[in-house]
């Protein structure tokens, strides 16, 4: 049985210096983990943006995105070093809790609603958002909501609110469609139910599975989409990275970083606005 | 291209280190659970085959309050590491490996075990021995460890973060493209994900009936 005992205890020896190693080539350079809304990876902005910013200052910058709601979570956890969201009421209750005091908006762009082509709503080609959402209620048309707690989900039911709809009376709807999932996977829903649905500007135009859908209702002032950067305060978690998270920050509020923002295109379109100097 | 051949290496990687971690424990485990009497051993050889479906969200979910900095091992910094997802992974195949060598060690040890022990051998100096006796089993256990880590993707993308070139595995990178409605490439990486199963499990199963041609007639 003593036997037994030390090989067992090498096994687990074994283990812990495999991992140890694994863990030692991963983070051998200096790392922050940021974790933000989905759209700014999945437009692809930041792997265009972020190499810039490391060739520069040697800081990994691991992107973990997972919409507002989950981004805020995992910093409040301390599992991440910085935040990069977009939803006001959300970062307002997180520096209400006492996490950040240095909030920062460095982009903006638009929210659209997308439907498809045949618009049984009758809404295309309007401008006032709340309008076109009662049209898609009263006419029961077929709507696909993110229900995560993003930012885009936050935006789409605080204008189901205006056009006098609360979350809990929609969601036994039975053309209200919540998906629980990514800006993506509504709009491949959307995509494959014909529905209508809210989504950011820069996903919509990375976006490579449309299918019948179009924009329907765009340039509302309520559709603005504005994205912070959200440094941490310390002591929370005695987190130790916050040093190279406020260069990164700094970065992006530069001139350097806003011009790196503004110069990502897809398909010759700019998807989003450098505005530190001049917040939305 | 260069983002591709990473991902393949990551998944590859940590796939075979988290087999690889869990044989080293479902080995002797499995063997001494056949060999071994002791009280309440039903209910562990139970449990482990009910692990066996493990949910592996479930095990993502726990893995990720473990490892949080909120959480008691936080202090190791491992949450979105490879590291985590090796754990993860280490976690999911212990049962499948130490259920399929129970089972095979149970059969050996009823036909071996007085023999291997009639001449004052002890059970612990029978369990390699049983462990040769059942090689060929052996590879087809640690080849279903190895098919459960390598398709998984619901614990990976919450330890890991699904972070470009640290964390991104195949299946997490097919989760993505997807949701970028980049479906034909995400096709695409599934069709390299099955392929390299396939290879994988052919490679093995060709040493495995060599192994069994060369040595062993005796299960």
């Amino acid at each position: 049985m003593i036997a037994f005992r030390y090989a067992l205890f090498r096994y687990v020896l074994a283990l812990a210096v495999a991992l140890a190693a694994i863990n030692a080539s991963a983070g051998a350079e200096k790392s922050i983990v940021l974790a933000s809304t989905t759209s700014v990876e999945a437009s692809g902005l930041l792997a265009n943006i972020l190499p810039q910013f490391t060739a520069k200052t040697g800081i990994t910058v691991n992107v973990v995105a997972q919409g507002t709601g989950k981004a805020l979570d995992t910093a409040r956890r301390g599992d991440a070093d910085i935040v990069l969201v977009h939803d006001p009421e959300a970062e307002r209750e997180f520096i209400d809790e006492g996490y950040s005091s240095t909030v920062r908006q460095i982009a903006w762009n638009d929210f659209i609603i997308v439907g498809p082509s045949s618009d049984p709503a009758h809404i295309l080609g309007g401008k006032d958002s709340v309008a076109a959402l009662k049209a898609i209620a009263s006419a029961q048309a077929a709507f696909v909501s993110r229900g995560d707690r993003s930012g885009t989900n936050a935006a789409e039911l605080r204008l189901w609110r205006t056009a006098g709809r609360t979350s809990e009376a929609l969601s036994p709807e039975k053309w209200y469609h919540d998906i629980g999932g990514g800006m993506g996977q509504a709009l491949n829903a959307a995509s494959a139910m014909n529905a209508y649905t809210l989504t950011d500007r820069a996903t919509w135009l990375s976006f490579n599975n449309k299918g019948s859908l179009v924009i329907v209702v765009e340039g509302d002032a309520r559709l603005i989409n504005r994205y912070d950067v959200i440094e941490l305060n310390p002591g929370k978690h005695g987190v130790a990275r916050l040093d190279a998270a406020k260069a990164f920050a700094e970065w992006l509020v530069s001139p350097e970083g806003q011009q790196a923002i503004g110069a990502y295109r897809v398909n010759g379109q700019r998807l989003f606005n450098p505005s530190a100097d001049s917040p939305k | 291209m260069h983002d591709f051949l990473g991902i393949v290496g990551l998944s590859i990687g940590v796939s075979l280190a988290a087999t690889a971690a869990a044989a080293a424990v479902s080995l002797p485990v499995g063997t001494a659970l056949a060999i071994f009497p002791f009280a309440g051993r039903r209910w562990a050889v139970i449990l482990i085959n009910a692990f066996f479906g493990l949910p592996p969200v479930v095990v993502g979910l726990v893995l990720y309050l473990a490892l949080s900095r909120s959480g008691p091992f936080g202090f190791l910094e491992l949450l979105f590491t490879p590291a985590a997802m090796v754990i993860a992974q280490t976690i999911l195949a212990i049962p499948i490996i130490t259920a399929l060598v129970h089972r095979a060690s149970e059969r050996a040890w009823a036909r071996y075990g007085d023999e291997l022990t009639t001449d004052g051998a002890t059970r612990l100096q029978a369990l390699p021995q049983i462990l040769m006796i059942i090689r060929a089993d052996l590879v087809t256990a640690v080849l279903a460890g190895f098919g459960r880590t390598v398709s998984e993707v619901g614990a990976v993308i919450l330890v890991g973060g699904n972070i470009r070139g640290l964390t991104r595995t195949m299946t997490t990178a097919i989760a993505l493209q997807t949701s970028q409605g980049d479906l034909s490439l995400a096709l695409a990486l599934g069709a390299v994900l099955v392929g390299i199963s396939i290879s994988v499990s052919a490679t093995v199963f060709a040493l495995a009936g060599r192994a069994r041609t060369a040595g062993s007639d005796e299960v």
